[in-house]
């Protein structure tokens, strides 16, 4: 793994630096923007949106509520809640499922940007033993959220929940939390790698079982170019999704990543030398009437 | 048992992931355990944090508020926080210290109706029926009005001035010629604003907003007060007690005023004890007497 320390070495060396980090840097701007924009009304008194992501007013007018907060509400048995809740967690499911759902993840949560430099770090420490996870744990978290919030008949995880409480410390102020921040950086950089967001955090298992309808995908079609350096796969958040796609074309699986898991981040395009992969449709109509006729062709030789 | 060598990986295989997935239970079981006690203990508030008018009580305002602060930003005085991690108000949720900065009662409670979820109720459009806590004369000890000194400073900034705090005058026993002016909140009409908490000359108010559960008594579910339901029913609700009566034979009464036993002659069955026999007892056939005779003995 050594030789990995200079991550996307080759895709800036073809691409030029920025290409090799357009993505990241897009997704950079949309995290820090969309805090910013949080923050122009108690800094500069200029109110586009006001609140937190647990539930905001977009031009104090449009209500959004985030659907994770919702469902807890739900699961405690509370059931005499304003129709604002509804349209606003309504809209924010709809944008969702529209864009991918872990979209949220990599581009609007701000606790993403501490566990990517976590990540960073543990890298620069070279430090590769941790905790191992079920690859399911994040569901057995929002399970057990939704069983607490059920249990307690209040919200409960909200009480220590990172994401409500960087977001709205950001922007409310924060003391104490911090520390919890923190903790949440030592865990992914010294306990487990990707430790908080791809093993145990049920608001991205929530927003990964929205995604998983989302039509906006990352496609490997030109996974034939793949050279085999493996850097998408130490960069991928998820990297469990991405082998069986990018070496699947000779067991007939369709070259897009259609695991809900996947955060759309981009991290794997750019990094990638060879260009193999791309953001597409999860249904790209000349592409997969290509694959079928080609699949076809291939299974009608075999017989 | 040709079998098991080729069904051994299978059922190493799945010991694994049962094993696996009993430590992963077993966790989070423990992580949703700690987040449900923690959740009991962060629930039971400080008392000096109250609520925004209109906050449902304090179960269902945990189970729907979603700490996103609108409240907080339409609040024009700024009264109103987000509670910080290990503060002791849940995480993120808002309220006020009425002691700082109490509630300045907003005739259009703009607090209320950016609430995105009705954790703060929006059926409440009049501030006057807020009962965001209630204001208690903690401290009759010290409270200046107790001891005899011109104050009334609580009663005067009270909002729902005359009905919320009222004066009680009663004699200063002290100085034996002057009047006290005993501030008494009254509950019907308390906001819990908390102004008079803010106002109280006290270097520590001895006049505090409570949250309700708090400041309040509460009579036992079967109370009826009978008066009050004398009253709705227009009439006593009660069947009147019974006359006593002594089941005797015919022809005999008992007179309860003092003269005991009487047989009405004309009817009177035959009296078959005679006088001699009554005559043996030591006792009157009058228990008054009996009774009467006791006490002269006692004396």
């Amino acid at each position: 793994m050594a030789r990995y320390t200079v991550l996307g070495a080759e895709a800036i060396r073809k691409k030029g630096w920025w290409l090799a980090h357009k993505w990241l840097i897009l997704r950079r701007l949309s995290q820090i923007g969309i805090l910013l924009l949080f923050m122009l009304g108690p800094w500069a008194g200029i109110w586009i949106i006001k609140g937190n992501l647990s539930s905001s007013l977009l031009f104090d007018v449009v209500p959004m509520t985030d659907p994770f907060v919702f469902l807890q509400m739900l699961a405690t048995g509370f059931d005499r809640f304003a129709i604002e809740a509804v349209i606003g967690a309504s809209i924010i499911v709809v944008f969702y499922v529209l864009i991918g759902g872990r979209l949220f993840c990599s581009w609007v949560c701000p606790v993403n940007l501490v566990t990517d430099a976590s990540f960073w770090l543990r890298r620069k420490l070279d430090i590769r033993t941790g905790a191992n996870f079920l690859r399911n744990t994040k569901y057995w978290m929002l399970g057990m959220v939704l069983l607490v919030s059920a249990v307690s008949g209040v919200m409960a995880y909200e009480l220590i929940n990172p994401v409500s409480i960087l977001h709205r410390g950001i922007i409310f102020g924060m003391g104490f939390g911090w520390f919890l921040i923190a903790a949440i950086f030592l865990f992914d950089v010294f306990v487990a790698k990707r430790g908080w967001c791809t093993n145990l955090c049920p608001m991205g298992a929530f927003y990964g079982l929205l995604g998983k309808v989302s039509p906006i995908r990352v496609r490997a079609d030109a996974r034939s170019k793949c050279n085999d350096c493996a850097e998408c796969f130490v960069v991928c958040p998820e990297p469990q999704i991405i082998p069986a796609i990018l070496k699947g074309e000779k067991r007939g699986i369709p070259p897009v990543i259609l695991s809900g898991e996947c955060t759309n981040c981009g991290r794997c395009i750019d990094i990638c030398g060879e260009d193999v992969f791309h953001f597409g449709l999860r249904f790209d109509r000349s592409r997969t009437a290509n694959f079928n006729e080609e699949n076809n062709a291939a299974l009608l030789k075999q017989q | 048992m040709s079998d098991s060598a080729s069904k051994k990986p299978a059922s190493k295989g799945r010991r694994r992931f049962l094993i696996d997935s009993a430590r992963t239970a077993c966790g989070i079981g423990l992580l949703g355990l700690g987040i449900g006690i923690y959740s009991k203990s962060a629930s039971s508030m400080a008392p000096m944090a109250i609520r925004p008018p209109g906050a449902l009580d304090e179960a269902d305002f945990l189970a729907s508020c979603t700490r996103c602060g609108l409240c907080v930003r339409d609040c024009p005085y700024n009264i109103l926080k987000l509670a910080d991690v290990g503060e002791d108000v849940p995480t993120g949720t808002p309220y006020f210290m009425a002691r700082t900065d109490p509630c300045e009662m907003c005739e259009d409670i703009p607090c209320i109706p950016v609430c995105p979820t009705g954790a703060l109720d929006h059926k409440l459009t009049d501030i006057n029926e807020a009962r965001m806590g209630l204001a208690v004369v903690v401290d009759q000890e010290i409270c200046i009005a107790f001891l005899g000194l011109r104050c009334e400073v609580c009663f005067n900034v009270c909002p729902v001035r005359g009905d919320a705090i009222t004066l009680d005058y009663r004699h200063n026993e002290r100085s034996g010629k002057h009047a006290l002016f005993i501030p008494i909140v009254h509950s019907d009409a308390c906001t819990g604003c908390g102004l008079c908490e803010r106002a109280c000359i006290l270097d520590e108010a001895a006049i505090k907003i409570f949250p309700m559960h708090l400041a309040k008594g509460e009579l036992g579910k079967h109370y009826r007060l009978g008066w009050e339901k004398k009253d709705e029913a227009g009439g006593s609700l009660v069947t009147p007690d019974q006359e006593h009566r002594y089941n005797l034979p015919e022809g005999m009464r008992y007179d309860h005023t003092g003269e005991g036993l009487i047989f009405d002659q004309a009817n009177a069955p035959a009296m078959t004890t005679p006088d001699a026999t009554i005559e043996e007892t030591p006792f009157s056939s009058n228990p008054l007497e009996t009774l009467k005779k006791g006490i002269q003995e006692a004396d």
